[in-house]
């Protein structure tokens, strides 16, 4: 079987929308929020080195290494928001996490 | 001089207003002046009065409260001020009037003074213009000689009051309009006084505002007025409409000439004329507390006393007589509105003397007594014999004025206690009021050579004379009135100063009051006595027409006189015999049997009650008007209002609104995954949108 561009599409299809799912059916820890952010940033970066690859286009994967250093500064922002949010409220049970509103 | 008898009164009305403020000012300096401590929430409507019942407790004991609460609080500063002040311009205009009526009357120098134009609009033109002639000096007289001598009484029956510098300023300027209204020279500017009267009338019946019933019967006499003052409004603009002006001469020289002419209403053809003069003369029942429109007299007794015998005794309520004078050209081209005018005088005069009969407050048998003396006015008017029906506004106003007055002093000298079942055997302790009180009695009654006699014997020999339509009717009650006036006068008399005092308590401690009450008394007593007899050849017979020349219409009249002078002396007795039948059967009731009033109320108690509570007119005027109005009121209030307008209009939209709004905010839950969820929601949206109807 040749492993073609449809199949990587296909799984980081799978992996993005794993991701969202994550995201929604999620309701115990902020912590799995950010993992699936990270999920559905590997799927683009999936879909962007696949497309690099068949068109023989370097810019791709110099974007995907691109896009990795921000997903790694966006987690390390997001880790300490939570662990600031924490010392403050105790708790960071997403059930708990509702001040976001008028 | 005769601007100074008109201007002087508002003058005095106005320095005591002003001090009257500042007194207010320094009470309470910066606030408005706390309400009394016994202070009632909103006055009840006036149906609801228990003043049917035989003894209304709670009426006396909330005034006997009101008495005491006021016997402590000083006097308001200035009130010497107010007090003199009014009461000297009332004094030099009362004797500016005397010599206007020597001048006028019997000088014949008439007068019109311009002031200044009032309305000039278009085709209305109403100038501010005296018109001076004998009808309206006699009236002069008359205003500013009660008003002062009631300005006088005041100052000692208000003595404990501690409100006297507003009384006095609402007492002159009652007389400046009262004098407005007989110097008018156009129907706007009779209207102008008309209600100024009116108003002044409701702010001293409602004097003491922290009494509920004093504020309700304010309240029902200046609405009963309204009523009346429709009509008479209605009135002035049909006369405007036809003749084109509203000043008196332009009125009566096109008056002969609108004979004949009628008004197409409503497919109906009513005779222009009778029409004007039904409606003018709605506007004096009213004023006059007439039949039909007479429920607020009785009623504003609620106010001082003084105020009773100025306003609604001698002065404000004869208006009514006054404009049907004045209007006397038109009246007397309207044989039809003329037997209405007889009608409805005939039916008053008989109607309240029969209420008078059976009252027990001694402020309400007379104030029957005034609604029944002034349906004689009108028989007067209606049969045609204005001056005659001057004659009796004249005497009547010395003799009602002196009654009201001594019955003041009664209640003064009784600390405040109005019911004559209370009272007895006063006499001993109040000579001078007695005899004061005899004479106004029988002046009232018509004893032979008071005043009261000839004004009254002249009243009912027109009506006897007269070929009018209800001129008979007239006679018949008039007569008839006559001995029950002499029954219910002296019932008064004897139940008030004869018998045996029923409260010791009050009895002991009744005193005579203060001169300043009892020299009015003294002056009014002469005036009963006298005014009659030197009036007499110019209120009737050949005397009138000289006397009153164009100011009234006389032809009619004329002739009256001479067949009156006529008579068969049985006939010109008849009065003077009924007069002497109801002296003699009050004198067998209350002097020698006392019992059988008792007696005679038990065996017809169907007619005992149904006089007592006075024909049952308010409950009728409740169940008739006052409830459906408000049930209309609350119709519309609830219903119309509360439902449709607020609940379509301002208050339904915002209420909208607020349910949209409502639901929005259920929308911003602050969840996270919930915002996440709507962004991925709109992405895919915009991605859809994008590839199938995006910009290709």
């Amino acid at each position: 079987m040749i492993i073609g561009l449809g199949h990587y599409l296909s799984v980081a299809a799978i992996v993005f929308t794993l991701g969202v799912l994550g995201i929604f059916l999620n309701r115990k820890n902020v912590i799995i929020i950010l993992m699936s952010i990270e999920l559905i940033l590997l799927s683009v970066n999936i879909n962007l080195v696949a497309f690099s690859t068949f068109l023989g286009d370097i810019v791709g994967q110099v974007y995907a290494l691109i896009v990795l250093t921000v997903a790694a500064a966006e987690s390390a922002i997001g880790l300490a928001i939570l662990v600031a949010y924490f010392r403050n409220r105790g708790s960071i049970a997403v059930e708990d996490i509702d001040l976001l509103k008028g | 001089m005769y601007e100074a008898i008109v201007l002087l009164p508002l003058l005095g009305a106005v320095i005591a207003g002003i001090v009257c403020l500042v007194g207010a000012r320094n009470r309470f300096p910066g606030e408005d002046p706390p309400p009394p401590a016994n202070d009632h929430a909103a006055p009840p409507v006036s149906e609801h009065h228990p003043r049917a019942a035989p003894v209304p407790h709670a009426e006396h004991a909330a005034f006997a409260n009101t008495h005491v609460a006021t016997e402590h609080a000083p006097s308001a500063a200035g009130s010497l001020l107010a007090e003199l002040t009014t009461s000297t311009f009332l004094v030099i205009s009362c004797v500016l009037s005397w010599f206007a009526l020597f001048d006028v009357g019997f000088a014949g120098h008439e007068a019109r003074v311009l002031m200044f134009s009032f309305v000039s609009f278009a085709d209305l033109h109403s100038e501010w213009m005296l018109r001076i002639d004998a009808l309206t000096a006699v009236m002069l007289v008359v205003v500013t000689t009660i008003s002062s001598l009631v300005h006088i009484y005041s100052i000692g029956y208000m003595e404990d009051d501690p409100y006297k510098p507003r009384f006095f300023s609402y007492l002159s300027f009652f007389t400046f309009a009262m004098l407005m209204l007989v110097t008018a020279d156009n129907l706007v500017q009779l209207f102008f006084g008309w209600e100024g009267v009116g108003l002044a009338s409701y702010l001293l019946i409602g004097f003491w505002y922290h009494k509920p019933e004093a504020n309700a019967a304010a309240i029902k006499a200046f609405i009963v007025n309204r009523v009346g003052d429709f009509g008479f409004s209605l009135g002035i603009f049909a006369v405007f409409y036809l003749t084109g002006a509203v000043d008196f001469d332009t009125i009566f020289a096109q008056a002969p000439a609108l004979a004949g002419k009628s008004f197409h209403f409503l497919s109906w053809n009513v005779d222009a004329l009778t029409a004007v003069c039904l409606l003018l003369f709605m506007g004096a029942m009213g004023k006059s507390a007439q039949f039909l429109l007479h429920t607020w007299l009785p009623d504003a007794m609620e106010g001082p006393t003084p105020v009773s015998a100025l306003i609604h005794a001698a002065t404000m309520v004869t208006a009514g007589v006054f404009m049907v004078a004045r209007l006397s050209p038109l009246f007397s081209l309207s044989p039809g509105a003329s037997g209405f005018v007889t009608f409805i005088g005939a039916t008053t005069a008989m109607f309240a003397a029969t209420i008078g009969l059976v009252q027990n407050d001694i402020k309400r048998i007379i104030a029957y007594s005034t609604c029944s003396q002034l349906g004689y006015m009108f028989v007067a008017m209606g049969v045609g014999a204005y001056s005659v029906g001057m004659f009796h506004l004249f005497t009547h106003a010395f003799f009602k004025a002196l009654l009201f007055l001594g019955s003041g002093s009664v209640i003064i000298a009784m600390h405040h206690e109005q019911d004559t079942r209370k009272m007895g055997g006063l006499w001993r302790k109040l000579p001078f009021t007695y005899a004061t009180m005899v004479i106004g009695t029988l002046a009232l009654t018509g004893f032979p050579f008071t005043a009261g006699y000839f004004s009254k014997d002249a009243i009912i020999e027109s009506a006897l004379v007269s070929e009018g339509s209800m001129a008979s009717y007239g006679f018949a009650m008039t007569l008839g009135a006559a001995a029950l006036t002499a029954f219910y006068s002296w019932r008064l008399i004897f139940k008030t100063f004869h018998g045996e005092p029923h409260d010791r308590e009050h009895y002991e401690a009744a005193h005579e009051t203060a001169k300043t009450m009892l020299v009015p008394l003294g002056i009014l007593a002469f005036g009963s006595i006298a005014a009659g007899y030197p009036a007499l050849a110019f209120f009737t017979g050949h005397g009138a027409s000289e006397f009153f020349r164009q100011a009234l219409t006389l032809g009619p009249a004329e002739k009256l006189f001479e067949s009156a002078e006529n008579l068969p002396l049985v006939l010109s007795m008849l009065p003077t015999v009924m007069m002497i039948g109801g002296f003699l059967v009050a004198y067998q009731f209350y002097i020698r049997r006392p019992d059988i009033p008792e007696a005679l109320a038990r065996d017809q108690n169907l007619l005992y009650r149904f006089l007592l509570n006075k024909w049952y007119f308010d409950e009728i005027y409740d169940f008739l008007l006052v409830r459906p109005a408000l049930w209309l009121g609350r119709l519309f209030w609830k219903g119309g209002d509360g439902f449709i307008i607020d609940g379509f209009g301002p208050d339904g939209v915002s209420a909208r609104v607020l349910d949209v709004t409502r639901n929005v905010i259920r929308l911003q839950t602050g969840y996270l995954y919930h915002y996440a969820f709507a962004m991925l929601i709109g992405v895919a949206a915009a991605i859809t949108w994008f590839m199938f109807a995006g910009p290709h």
